[in-house]
Formats: C-alpha cells, sequence, structure tokens
C-alpha cells in the first residue's frame, strides 16, 4: 500500500482487492484508488486462471473439444455445452431430433436456475446475510442431484453431442423436475419476504451501482445486466434457437438500472425458467435422442461462422474459423461477463467501497469464463 | 435503425478504400472482386476470397447478415457508422492466416434494440507490421478485446489508452495465438 498526500485534508492511496479475496468469487484483483471509504478509481487485473481455451480449440478435434465448454462457465456449464454442439450442428449441417431438443432445453434451463440460486446466496452473503446461502444450496443441491442423475456429472458438464444428448432421459428425472418445480414455486415467495423485502437490504441496492442503458451498448454487457437496465434483450426472444419460440415464457426487464433491478431481473428470471421447464416436460415427445447420421469425423465447409446463445450471465457467442479440417482454424469465446465487468471501472467512480463490492456481486462474474 | 441505410454507409466506406488501392480496383473492376491474390487455398470465405466490400451472408448458415470487409485504417469509421445506428460491439478478435503473410482483425457488431441484425466488420493487415487502429475511443467495451487480442496475436492497436498485457503475464514475450507459436 502506498500513499501520496493530495491535501491537508486528503489522503489518497492504492488499495489491492483480491485475487484471493472472498468477495470477487475466484481469483479476481481489484487495483483500487481510494480516497478515504469513496473509489476514485477501479481497475480489474484479470488473467489470473487464465487457460489459453482458445488455443486448445485450434489443436484438437471438434467433438474433443467439447469437456472445454464445461470449464468455462463452470455454474451454467450447459448453456455453453448448447451454443457449441449448435455452431457445430449449424456448420456440419446435423438435425437433431426433438426430443433431443426438449431435454437440452429442460436441462439447460434447470442448469440455469442452479446458478441463479448459487448467485443469489452468495450474492446475499456478500451483503451480510448468511442464512439464504444455505437455503439456495438446499434447492441448488436437488437440482444437481438430477442433472447429475442424467449427465454423469455436478457441476462441469459435456452430456450434448453433435446431433444430440449422450443418453436419454427416464421417467424419473421428468417427474424429480416437476417436483422440483413445484418445491422452488413455495420457495421463491419465501425469499422475497425473507431478502427481497428486507429493509438492510434494500437499502443496500436501491440506487446503487446505477448502470445506463446507453453504458451497456457501448460495454457490450449483455443478459441481466443489460435486462437491468430496461433493454428488453434476450437471445431466446431476440435470436431464437432450438425450441425456445414454441414456449410460452417472459423476459423480466427493470429499468431501474441500479443493483436492485440486476437482482429483480435474476429472481424473475427463475420463475420464469419454472414455466419453460414445465411446458418443455408437458410437450416433450417420445422417439430417439441421437441424430441416426452424425460422422465421426466433422469436417464442416472452409469459412466462418458465428452463433450466440443465451447463457445464464448474458450472450455467449462463438466465432469458429473452419478451413475444411476436424479441428478448427480459430476458435473465439466470446462470453458475457468479460463485456460486462469492463463497465465496472467506469461505473464504480465515486462509489463507497461496501458499494462497489455489492455493484461487483450483482454483476455475477465467474472468473474462469472471464480468464478463459 | 434502417438496415438498408447502414448496409448502404459501409458499402460506400468499402467503396472508398477500393479506390485508395488503384490496381486492385482496377483488377476488380474487370474481373469482379477476387482481387489479385487469388490464390488462398484456406481463406475461403464465400462466395470467394476478396480484398474489400459488403457482402449479405446467409444468417441460417453463418450466423451474421452482413460482412463487411475494409481496409485496416477505416475501422474507426466502420465503428463510428454502427454506433450512430445503436449498435453493439460484441467482440474483438484476430485470425492468422499466416500462409498469406496476413493477419485478420475482426469485429462483430450486433443490435440489441429489437430485431436481431449483426455485422461482421474485418480488415486484413500486414503480419509483419501488424498495428491497425483503435475503436476504443467510439466503443469503450473494445478497450479490453483490443488488449485481449494484442496478447494473443501481438497486433498492435494505435492509440489505444492502455495496450498492456490483459490475460497473459506481464513479462510474457510471445502471442499464443499466432500459427507459428510452438510453446513456450
Amino acid at each position: 500500500m502506498s500513499s501520496q498526500p493530495l491535501s491537508q485534508n486528503q489522503e489518497r492511496f492504492e488499495l489491492n482487492l483480491g485475487p484471493q479475496h472472498p468477495a470477487t468469487h475466484g481469483v479476481l484483483r481489484v487495483k483500487l484508488l481510494m480516497d478515504g471509504e469513496y473509489i476514485v478509481d477501479a481497475e480489474p487485473v484479470l488473467g489470473y486462471i487464465h487457460r489459453m481455451h482458445e488455443l486448445m480449440g485450434e489443436n484438437r478435434s471438434w467433438a474433443q473439444y467439447l469437456p472445454n465448454m464445461g470449464r468455462l462457465d463452470y455454474l451454467s456449464a450447459l448453456s455453453y455445452n448448447l451454443g457449441y454442439v449448435e455452431l457445430v450442428e449449424k456448420m456440419a449441417g446435423i438435425e437433431v431430433p426433438e426430443r433431443a431438443e426438449y431435454i437440452r432445453v429442460i436441462t439447460t434451463e434447470m442448469n440455469r436456475i442452479s446458478s441463479h440460486l448459487l448467485w443469489f446466496g452468495a450474492f446475499v452473503l456478500d451483503l451480510g446475510g448468511f442464512t439464504p446461502l444455505l437455503y439456495a444450496f438446499d434447492d441448488r443441491e436437488q437440482i444437481l442431484d438430477l442433472l447429475e442423475a442424467v449427465t454423469g456429472s455436478r457441476l462441469t458438464y459435456c452430456y450434448y453431442l453433435f446431433g444430440g444428448c449422450y443418453n436419454d432421459v427416464e421417467d424419473d428425472f421428468l417427474s424429480g423436475c416437476l417436483a422440483f418445480v413445484k418445491r422452488l414455486r413455495t420457495r421463491l415467495p419465501m425469499y422475497h419476504n425473507l431478502v427481497t423485502k428486507n429493509v438492510i437490504l434494500r437499502q443496500r441496492l436501491e440506487g446503487v451501482g446505477p448502470v445506463s442503458a446507453e453504458m451497456c451498448r457501448k460495454y457490450g454487457a449483455t443478459g441481466p445486466v443489460l435486462r437491468g437496465s430496461g433493454i428488453n434483450y434476450d437471445l431466446r426472444k431476440n435470436e431464437p434457437y432450438s425450441i425456445y419460440p414454441e414456449l410460452d415464457f417472459d423476459v423480466p426487464v427493470y429499468p431501474e438500472g441500479d443493483s436492485m433491478a440486476r437482482f429483480m431481473v435474476r429472481m424473475d428470471e427463475m420463475e420464469q425458467c419454472l414455466r419453460i421447464i414445465e411446458q418443455a416436460i408437458a410437450k416433450i415427445p417420445e422417439g430417439p435422442v441421437m441424430a441416426e447420421k452424425v460422422p465421426k469425423m466433422i469436417k464442416p465447409a472452409a469459412g466462418d461462422y458465428y452463433h450466440a446463445v443465451e447463457a445464464a450471465r448474458g450472450t455467449f457467442a462463438i466465432r469458429a474459423v473452419s478451413d475444411g479440417a476436424n479441428q478448427a482454424y480459430r476458435m473465439k469465446l466470446r462470453s458475457p461477463t468479460f463485456s460486462n465487468l469492463s463497465l465496472f471501472q467506469e461505473a464504480s467512480r465515486g462509489m463507497l467501497l461496501a458499494d462497489g463490492l455489492a455493484f461487483m456481486g450483482s454483476l455475477d462474474l465467474v472468473i474462469p469464463e472471464i480468464d478463459r | 435503425m434502417n438496415k438498408e441505410n447502414v448496409i448502404q454507409e459501409l458499402q460506400a466506406l468499402a467503396a472508398e478504400g477500393m479506390a485508395d488501392q488503384p490496381e486492385v480496383a482496377s483488377v476488380a473492376a474487370v474481373a469482379g472482386p477476387a482481387g489479385e491474390e487469388e490464390a488462398k487455398p484456406q481463406t475461403a470465405i464465400p462466395p470467394e476470397p476478396r480484398r474489400n466490400g459488403v457482402l449479405e451472408v446467409d444468417y441460417a448458415v453463418r450466423g451474421v447478415h452482413v460482412d463487411v470487409q475494409i481496409q485496416g485504417d477505416q475501422v474507426v469509421r466502420a465503428a463510428q457508422i454502427l454506433d450512430e445506428a445503436g449498435m453493439t460491439l460484441e467482440a474483438i478478435t484476430g485470425v492468422d492466416w499466416i500462409n498469406d503473410q496476413e493477419l485478420e482483425v475482426v469485429y462483430d457488431y450486433s443490435y440489441t434494440g429489437g430485431s436481431c441484425f449483426r455485422v461482421v466488420v474485418r480488415a486484413r493487415i500486414s503480419r509483419h507490421e501488424p498495428t491497425i487502429p483503435t475503436v476504443s475511443g467510439v466503443f469503450p467495451g473494445a478497450n479490453w478485446h483490443e488488449r485481449e487480442t494484442f496478447d494473443f496475436f501481438g497486433i498492435h492497436f494505435e492509440g489505444h489508452p492502455q495496450l498492456e498485457y490483459l490475460l497473459l503475464p506481464e513479462d510474457c514475450d510471445f502471442h499464443p495465438l499466432l500459427k507459428d507459436f510452438k510453446g513456450c
């Protein structure tokens, strides 16, 4: 810590937040220039768990790259699985059976809820409330058990294959999902009573960390951050993929742009996920879960391809360049929290340090996905 | 946002770039947009390799609506056109075309205000002297994307406020996504 006096009463000093700090939820370092309790400048320093996933994409085959997708955003890994298999299916012209599409949507949305639940618990923990974390983990555990039964893993899923899913789901899974939907519908009102209506939480979040729609646009922020700034933009609606157009759900949008708005967007999104899961289970057809003719060696036509999906934190996109070989010539991964965090420096100027942490929590950072 | 206007403005910009390069423009006028470097086995961007121009491509296959290729020094003007149209810069990246001794800088733009519209802007620069102006003055979000591209490809973004390593360690001396990178 170095300090340089500015005036008689003022003294600015540098402060390192992280890289090993519980509030950053991972190895993120923020170089802060402080004026007393106020943030003058906050520069995030990235790269502590950089693994060069993009280079890995160039030196293994399309199929061998599948497990990498579970290791970007480990909290909503299935959205990343989905984005990647849909891209390769688009490149290679593989048709996916309808049942597989429904399974993909059900499992992805379950994963989205588990991601939001973990964010909910950890975020309130950041603000000083320990109890909600335990409740949230109780619910999340149900999802992990259900997903473990079909995917074989609890966190770093690698369940979708080009042309379908690794295996079919059983009726136990579907009835388990319905039971979970019922359960969470009774729990969410409790969360709202316990947390959302809590006056301390509201004072910590309301009006804190305002992010305008224009700032989101300039920085490329997406997901709940953008929807908390009043922009109705959700790729499941705006750029429909899979079977989302056949399902009826709303996109929660809050215009305030503060941390409370982002909190409410995610809380409401969980309810919408429940609606999606319920409808998908009611509609799921019988049939195969894998396309019949999927080539073992995938050799897409040369050219470049782009595909984006709505992950739990915003737009996850892949730009793949193929030269006709069994592996990518270039694999660019565009991760949502990279862009969402990039506005932190500008938006946090003049904030109290404690508010800065609340603001950072409301951005819902997952560091392995930023660092890639 | 009027998509047709945006496409027209980008077409005018790309045409300007072709005029800057008389030898390419004259070839293009006779032989179509193929240009002088036809022998590019790896760069088969449909329908054929090109030096400049605006293509409206098949969104269902490629995932973008408009594919713009311009000169390196025009990327800021392209960013301004797309900024005025209300579009967002989604990502910046590079591609190393080592057989052509060129680096490609790729800008992905999307529209978050309504119906889906995606534009990709690409510019090719020399691999030996990879410099291109920064667009971080137009889109502050480009700051990190450009730093990342600098990390991976060593592309120098002129006028960037803080062109330092972002994801790689600050003392590293390699650019891992260059095709001649052999590990460290």
